[in-house]
C-alpha cells in the first residue's frame, strides 16, 4: 500500500469523523423513524391504536381498497381515492396559480433598477419567513363566514347571506396558494435575474416577434427557475397538513390529514404507516422527475 | 437602438399582475394586524383601537410559557444544528472525492425530502415508546428532533460559503507554519462566519416555524408558540389570537430586516 492511498484513507476518516454528529442525529431522528414506519406498515392494527406484531398486508391493501364488513367483497376505497385525487389535484392547481401570479412578479422585480430590487425582494421575503400558521390564520380571516369578503359583499348588497367558503376545496386551494406563493417567486426571480437581456435584444434586432422571442429565447433560459419554483410549491402542497386542516377541516381533507387521522380517532396505525410511505413515494417521484428534468436540460443546453 | 418598437424588459401585463400579487400577499396580513388592535372581543365588530389584547396576551401565563419554550427550543436546536452542520460542511467541501461522500450528502438532505407530517408520525411512534420506557418527558425530545430537521437548512448556507471561499489564504497560513487548528481558528472560521450566522438564523426560523412535529411530540405543558396558537384556534376565536399572530409576524420582520442589514454590511 503506497503513501498516497494511506493519506487518502486518513483524509476520508477525518472527514467521516467531522460529519459523524450530523449524520448520527439525522440517522437516529429522521431515517430510523421512517424505517419503523416501514415495519409498522406490514403489521396488524392493535385494538386501541398501536400495532400487533403479526405480519399483515392489510395496511397497504387498505390504501386503495376496502373490504365489505358483511360479505368480504373487495372494492376500491372511494374515501381514500377521493382524498388522494384531491391532494394531487389541489397541489397541481396550487402550483399553477402560484406560477400565474409568481412569474410576472418575479419578472417585475428582476426588471426593476438594481437599487429598487432589494426593496421588492424584501416584500417577498417577509411573508416567506412568516410563520405558516400565522399566514393561514390571516387568509382564513378573509374568507370565513364572518370574514372580510363576506362582510364586504353583504355591505355592498351583493349577497343576502354569507357565502360558506370555508371547509371546501376552494378554501384549501386559496389557503395553499397564498401560503406557498413566495416559494414560487424567489427561484423564478433568480433565474430571470441571471438572464442577459442583450440576448433578447439580439433576437428582436434579428426581427423576431415578441412572442417568438419570449418562446424561443427567454422561456428556455428561465425554465430552470420555473421548474424549481413548481417543485418547491408542489412538494409541500402535497404533504400539507396545517393549512388544509384549518381551511378544509374534516370536509376537505388532504393526504396529510388522513394520515394524522389514522393515529388519532381512526386508529389504524398500519394503514397510517402505509399512507405515510405512499405520500413519501409521491414526493420522491416528483423530486426524481425534477432532477431528471434539470440534468437533462443541462445536457441539451 | 432607440427605434426598436418595444422594450425587451417589458412583458405585457406583468406589472399589473405583479402589483396584484403584492396586494394579495399583504392585505390579509395588514387586516390581521389591524384586528389585533380591536378592543372588542368578537372579531370583526370594531369597538375602538387599543392594545387591550396585547396586554392580555402578556399577562397570560400559558402564552408566556409557550414563548419561553419556543425561544429555548429554537435556540438550542439551531445551536446544535449549526455546530454539527458546520462540521459536516467542512467534511464535504473542498475534497477530491472520498469514500462515502455521496452517502453523507444524501443523509444530510434527507429530512427536507420527507413530508413534515410523515416525519412527525414516524417520530411520534418511536418517541412515545422511549417516553414510556424511560419516564423522561423533558424538552430533550423536541430539541433533538428539531435539530435533525434543521441541519439541512443550516448546512446549505455554510456549505455555499465554504465552496466560494478562496483557498490561498489558508495555504498561505500553512506555508507560514501555522498549525492546522491555528489556521482553522484564525483564518477559516472568521471567513466562514457569515455563512455560519446565516445557517444559524435559518435553522432558528425553521425551528420557530414548526407546528406539526412539535404538536405531535410535545408532552403536556410543552406548548410552543405555534402549537399554543393552534390550540387556541381550536378552543376559542378571540382577538388575542390576532395579537399573538401579530407578535410572531413582528419577529419574522425583525429577523428578515436583521439578516438584511447583516449581509449588506458584509458585502
Amino acid at each position: 500500500m503506497d503513501a498516497e492511498t494511506l493519506a487518502a484513507r486518513a483524509d476520508a476518516r477525518r472527514r467521516w469523523g467531522l460529519a459523524a454528529p450530523a449524520v448520527a442525529i439525522i440517522t437516529l431522528f429522521s431515517i430510523l423513524p421512517l424505517g419503523v414506519v416501514l415495519v409498522y406498515s406490514f403489521l396488524a392494527p392493535g385494538d386501541f391504536g398501536n400495532v400487533r406484531w403479526q405480519l399483515s398486508f392489510e395496511g397497504w391493501f387498505s390504501v386503495l381498497f376496502e373490504r365489505d364488513i358483511f360479505d368480504d367483497t373487495i372494492s376500491l376505497s372511494d374515501a381514500h381515492l377521493t382524498i388522494l385525487g384531491r391532494s394531487v389535484a389541489l397541489s397541481l392547481a396550487t402550483t399553477l396559480i402560484t406560477l400565474v401570479l409568481g412569474l410576472p412578479t418575479a419578472w417585475f422585480i428582476a426588471t426593476r433598477p438594481l437599487h429598487q430590487r432589494a426593496f421588492w425582494l424584501f416584500l417577498i421575503t417577509i411573508p416567506f419567513w412568516t410563520n405558516l400558521l400565522v399566514r393561514t390564520i390571516a387568509v382564513q380571516e378573509m374568507i370565513r363566514s364572518e370574514g372580510v369578503f363576506n362582510r364586504l359583499f353583504l355591505w355592498l348588497g351583493l349577497i343576502d347571506a354569507p357565502i360558506q367558503m370555508m371547509f371546501t376545496n376552494f378554501a384549501v386551494l386559496v389557503g395553499m396558494a397564498y401560503v406557498f406563493l413566495p416559494l414560487m417567486v424567489l427561484p423564478v426571480y433568480s433565474a430571470i435575474e441571471k438572464f442577459d437581456f442583450r440576448l433578447a435584444e439580439a433576437g428582436y434586432d434579428l426581427y423576431a416577434s415578441r412572442a417568438y422571442c419570449l418562446r424561443r429565447v427567454i422561456l428556455p433560459m428561465v425554465r430552470p427557475g420555473i421548474i424549481a419554483g413548481s417543485i418547491l410549491v408542489f412538494v409541500p402542497s402535497l404533504g400539507a397538513y396545517v393549512t388544509p386542516r384549518i381551511m378544509g377541516g374534516g370536509k376537505s381533507m388532504m393526504l396529510g390529514n388522513l394520515i394524522e387521522m389514522q393515529f388519532g380517532q381512526g386508529r389504524n396505525w398500519p394503514l397510517g404507516a402505509a399512507l405515510s410511505l405512499t405520500l413519501t413515494a409521491l414526493v420522491l417521484a416528483a423530486l426524481i422527475w425534477y432532477t431528471r428534468l434539470t440534468s437533462g436540460g443541462r445536457r441539451n443546453g | 437602438m432607440a427605434d426598436r418598437a418595444f422594450d425587451t424588459r417589458r412583458l405585457p401585463g406583468a406589472t399589473v399582475l405583479a402589483l396584484a400579487c403584492f396586494v394579495i400577499l399583504y392585505i390579509p396580513m395588514v387586516i390581521l394586524v389591524a384586528n389585533s388592535f380591536n378592543t372588542g372581543k368578537v372579531i370583526g365588530q370594531w369597538e375602538g383601537v387599543s392594545l387591550h389584547w396585547y396586554a392580555r396576551a402578556l399577562q397570560n401565563d400559558a402564552f408566556l410559557a409557550a414563548a419561553r419554550t419556543s425561544l429555548i427550543l429554537a435556540s438550542l436546536a439551531a445551536l446544535i444544528a449549526t455546530i454539527t452542520a458546520t462540521m459536516a460542511a467542512l467534511a464535504t467541501t473542498r475534497s477530491r472525492g472520498f469514500r462515502g461522500e455521496g452517502t453523507i450528502h444524501i443523509v444530510l438532505n434527507q429530512p427536507i425530502m420527507v413530508p413534515e407530517i410523515v416525519l412527525a408520525i414516524a417520530l411520534l411512534i418511536i418517541i412515545a415508546q422511549i417516553k414510556q420506557a424511560t419516564g423522561y418527558t423533558g424538552l430533550g425530545y423536541l430539541v433533538i428532533a428539531h435539530s435533525a430537521f434543521c441541519i439541512p437548512f443550516a448546512y446549505m448556507p455554510i456549505r455555499a460559503r465554504l465552496e466560494g471561499m478562496d483557498l490561498t489564504l489558508e495555504t498561505a497560513a500553512a506555508d507560514l507554519y501555522a498549525g492546522r487548528l491555528y489556521t482553522f481558528r484564525k483564518v477559516t472560521l472568521p471567513l466562514l462566519a457569515p455563512g455560519i450566522l446565516a445557517g444559524f438564523m435559518l435553522a432558528f426560523v425553521i425551528s420557530l416555524d414548526d407546528v406539526v412535529i412539535s404538536d405531535f411530540l410535545k408532552s403536556p405543558g410543552q406548548d410552543t408558540l405555534p402549537t399554543y396558537l393552534l390550540g387556541e384556534l381550536r378552543r376559542n376565536l378571540t382577538s388575542e389570537i390576532y395579537a399573538i399572530s401579530s407578535l410572531l409576524l413582528l419577529i419574522s420582520v425583525l429577523i428578515v430586516a436583521g439578516s438584511w442589514l447583516l449581509t449588506r454590511k458584509k458585502t
